[in-house]
């Protein structure tokens, strides 16, 4: 039934538009969409961003293993490398600091009509694409497999039931978050 | 319902939601929530309107052909969730200047729109670097519990405390 669903492509296209319009309102309605919360998260004045990305973190970690658990989900873990993960994080870091929107943001930021999203970050992504997309065979064959670690998950590489770090991080997020709390940030 | 055009909700209640959402992309599309690939095809669609269909013929568009894909519909959707959102609540405002932004810079909007241009690129290019964002890697990933996922999100707040610190203390 769900492999059904899975393959028609035109349904599935309406899903992700349904999706993103719920993801949209809901980042809307979190403040995110806004220049001033992020950039608040990242100078270590405002904490709504990281209670907004760990609450949905535990609740979609417990819930996604749980589908799978019962058949109704398979997981999909990127592949990753130090030379791609952390020095394209990094690079990403940069343009976060600068821009104060993320890629899905951005897209929100707009909608609420932030002009500087429009006109100044959303050609400078379009732009960064493009120059990663003419420069990808270089990089591919210089950085992006440096030191690689593939498709692996945190359970697989401690050799553990993934229940065994689903509990005790949750418990442990929900701590942090409550200690955020506390701490009046 | 007016719960509905609140201005704001608790943070918890929109986290727990987007748990929710990816929940149900991963059920009913097979898919984790993600945004940046809706970038690089629409990159290589507008290439291509300027270069011919050889754009399609490079090793990176091969891999993410510039075509309309869910992605793309979810990012496209982001905009106008947001939009319906911040109209319902009367916070939809064009503005050219953030207030953080002013506060630190003033009121030159071309300074601004620069700074977001440069991130914006920094952010391209380290999106698919890294091979996703705050959302796919952030969310959907970390909570897949995926190494490479939380290695990346780590760096991408690394990066972006340092930039931001660097911004406002030094500029």
């Amino acid at each position: 039934m769900l492999a059904t669903i899975h393959n028609q492509k035109r349904s599935q296209l309406v899903i992700g538009l349904g999706v993103g319009i719920i993801f949209g309102f809901l980042l809307q309605k979190g403040g995110v969409t806004r220049y001033d919360v992020i950039i608040g998260q990242l100078l270590l004045t405002d904490f709504t961003v990281v209670k907004i990305m760990l609450s949905a973190v535990v609740t979609g970690m417990i819930g996604v293993h749980l589908l799978r658990d019962l058949k109704l989900a398979q997981l999909h873990p990127k592949p990753g490398s130090l030379g791609s993960s952390l020095v394209g994080g990094l690079i990403f870091g940069i343009g976060f600091g600068l821009l104060g929107y993320c890629p899905g943001t951005l897209a929100g930021a707009i909608g609420q009509g932030s002009l500087d999203a429009l006109l100044g970050g959303l050609i400078g992504i379009l732009i960064g694409a493009g120059l990663f997309s003419e420069f990808y065979p270089i990089l591919d064959k210089t950085i992006l497999n440096k030191t690689q670690f593939g498709e692996i998950t945190l359970p697989q590489w401690l050799k553990i039931n993934p229940w065994l770090l689903i509990l005790p991080l949750s418990i442990g997020i929900i701590a942090l978050l409550y200690l955020i709390e506390r701490a009046g940030l | 319902m007016e719960w509905l055009i609140m201005e704001q909700w608790s943070p918890y209640a929109v986290g727990i939601g987007i748990g929710v959402l990816s929940w149900i992309t991963f059920l009913l599309s097979d898919k984790p929530i993600g945004c940046s690939t809706a970038f690089t095809r629409t990159s290589g669609m507008i290439e291509k309107l300027f270069r011919g269909n050889s754009v399609t013929e490079k090793a990176y568009y091969k891999k993410f052909t510039p075509v309309i894909d869910w992605e793309w519909m979810l990012v496209f959707g982001i905009l106008i969730g947001a939009f319906i959102s911040a109209k319902s609540s009367g916070q939809f405002q064009l503005t050219w200047i953030p207030s953080k932004w002013s506060e630190a810079f003033g009121n030159t909007p071309i300074l601004r729109l620069v700074t977001a241009f440069v991130g914006g690129i920094a952010m391209g290019i380290g999106a698919r670097w890294a091979g996703g964002c705050t959302s796919g890697h952030g969310i959907s990933g970390t909570l897949q519990l995926a190494v490479s996922s939380w290695l990346a999100s780590i760096c991408f707040f690394i990066g972006g405390i340092i930039t931001a610190g660097l911004l406002f203390r030094f500029f």
